[in-house]
């Protein structure tokens, strides 16, 4: 309770701080709006739709490719750590692809697959993609090997030592990637979104793009928090409990 | 013991079942270090009859372990043979199970599930026949309460005994227990020595049993061997001729301990000073 009561302070003063900046005319009101236009903004948007609209589009083409990379991500960084055939090829390009900002793919997509759903998809991918293949790698790589000679002398091999052993045991480390493949899918999605001005729906992303053209500054620090406030919410509703979870069975943390 | 818990669909699977016979021929293994190739081990020969109790004691780092992972088919000799019950041993099986120093729980498994591991790759058990083997050795390493908890809430007692119940719930013919206990305080060893003793008439297995520590060797042991270092051999044999179940503090075994004791010195005494041989 104290906790919230001290975050809650540090927002509030913020945002004091905020419309005090605005009142003193510190910069001219077309590059920062007060917080009570922000919030107009985003009544007006929720009112009639398009934030909603938006926002299911984005989180739509978001889970679609964030699930593509996982479930591509997930067997590719199993084989790397299984082979080192693969780890020398696919893990090598993985962990160079990995360093690669997300938006460089952006150009490429839009020359292959145009204006269109695809072009957004494939950046997605490619920003998840190889930090779930790293992720899983060094997960599986670090299970102790003691795990698995104890399962072997009962008996565990093959595909049951994959399943029942080298996964869980290197769960932590694939949450820790699966949260990282996250945070990477939603920087490539909002790149993409505003290089990409597709005509088959407006994103966050693209809204965001067209305050900008409209000088709608309003429109566009309202966009930013809503962006900020769902990267928020999953990593609170989804990563948070799970990673307790783990923590709490394994005994790394006190959280 | 009482019994609250009734195991009777179970029973089938809970009868002692036959010890195994180990007969080791020949066992020769070397390692690839960076300072050179290690002789862990140097033809080693080795018979253990159904059911005995053998402790092996040397140094550390003069093979014992290797020839631990050899017997469980953990890993291939260079070269000789170990046979269990006349058959040759190619890899890892349950009829041989393995207790490490460390416990080598798995953390994504609660106790009871721990311990229902190896029952689960037995495929001809009800799910209520594991549940039910799983709770019999729980019970046994006096547990039971602790079925539901996480393996990093307990001692290092208490994870030894989850990883006892472990081993014995697949109903091996042999055990094979790497210095199971040398990270324990003594309170808790001189206990585990009491239950591993009474576990091991109960259930007649056959148990080698490697350590560092003499008394823990005279107190468990039929036999006691003595490894020599560099390269790995059996040095000297020692019967320990006492009735059971041994407390660790009886005067009798200090004295089959302190035998050991000399003879492992006579040992490092020899390796240190290879002219004296
Ligand atoms: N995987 C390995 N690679 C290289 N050397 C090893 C390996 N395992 C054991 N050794 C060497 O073999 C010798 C015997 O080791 P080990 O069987 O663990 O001894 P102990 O269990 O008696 O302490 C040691 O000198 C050790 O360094
Ligand atoms: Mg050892």
């Amino acid at each position: 309770m104290k906790r919230f009561i001290l975050a809650a302070l540090f927002f509030g003063l913020m945002l004091l701080a905020w419309e005090w900046a605005y009142r003193a005319k510190l910069w001219s009101p077309v590059l920062l709006p007060a917080p009570g236009q922000v919030a107009v903004y985003l009544k007006e948007a929720a009112a009639d739709g398009t934030l909603a609209h938006a926002t299911i589009i984005t989180m739509r083409r978001l889970l679609v490719g964030y699930l593509v990379g996982l479930i591509g991500g997930l067997p590719l960084g199993l084989l790397t750590a299984r082979w080192n055939v693969a780890r020398d090829t696919i893990g090598t390009m993985a962990l160079g692809l990995q360093t690669l900002p997300s938006v460089c793919w952006v150009p490429l997509a839009l020359l292959w697959f145009g204006q269109s759903e695809a072009a957004m998809l494939f950046v997605v991918v490619m920003g998840t993609l190889w930090s779930v293949v790293i992720a899983t790698e060094t997960g599986v790589r670090n299970v102790p090997p003691i795990y698995r000679r104890a399962a072997m002398t009962m008996g565990s091999k093959g595909l049951h030592m994959w399943l029942k052993v080298v996964l869980p045991a290197s769960l932590p480390f694939i949450v820790s990637g699966m949260k990282q493949g996250w945070a990477f899918a939603w920087r490539s999605l909002m790149a993409a979104e505003i290089f990409v001005t597709i005509l088959t729906g407006f994103g966050l992303g693209q809204l965001l793009h067209y305050g900008r053209e409209l000088s709608a500054m309003e429109q566009v620090i309202g966009i930013m928090l809503i962006i900020v406030v769902i990267g928020l919410l999953v990593d609170k509703i989804f990563f948070s409990p799970v990673e307790t979870f783990l923590h709490r069975r394994w005994g790394t943390s006190n959280a | 013991m009482t019994r609250p818990h009734d195991y009777s669909t179970a029973k089938e699977e809970l009868q002692p079942i036959a010890p195994s016979k180990l007969v080791i021929e020949n066992v020769s293994k070397s390692f690839r270090a960076s300072s050179g190739t290690v002789l862990a081990l140097d033809r080693v020969s080795l018979n253990v009859a159904e059911g005995e109790f053998v402790c092996l004691v040397g140094a550390s780092g003069c093979g014992k372990s290797t020839l631990l992972s050899i017997i469980a088919g953990l890993e291939k000799p260079d070269s000789g043979t170990v046979f269990a019950d006349g058959k040759r041993v190619s890899g890892p099986g349950r009829e041989r199970l393995v207790m490490f120093q460390e416990p080598a729980l798995f953390p994504w498994l609660n106790v009871l599930s721990n311990v229902l591991f190896g029952l689960n790759l037995k495929h001809n058990l009800s799910r209520k026949d594991r549940l039910d083997v799983a709770r019999y050795y729980l019970e046994l390493v006096g547990l039971t309460r602790f079925e539901r908890a996480n393996t990093h809430e307990l001692s290092g007692g208490m994870k030894q005994r989850v990883a006892l119940a472990r081993a014995l719930a697949p109903n091996p013919r042999v055990l094979l227990m790497d210095e199971p206990f040398a990270a324990l305080d003594a309170l808790t060893r001189d206990q585990l020595y009491g239950d591993l003793q009474k576990i091991w008439q109960a259930r007649r297995k056959t148990i080698v049993f490697v350590t560092h520590n003499v008394r823990e060797a005279a107190c468990l042991g039929d036999r006691v061997l003595l490894f020599s270092p560099h390269p790995g051999r059996i040095q000297e044999e020692f019967v320990i001729d006492l009735p059971r179940p041994r407390d660790i503090n009886r005067i009798d075994l200090a004295e089959y301990a302190n035998r050991i004791s000399t003879a492992l010195k006579d040992i490092g005494r020899t390796e240190r000073k290879p002219a004296l041989v």
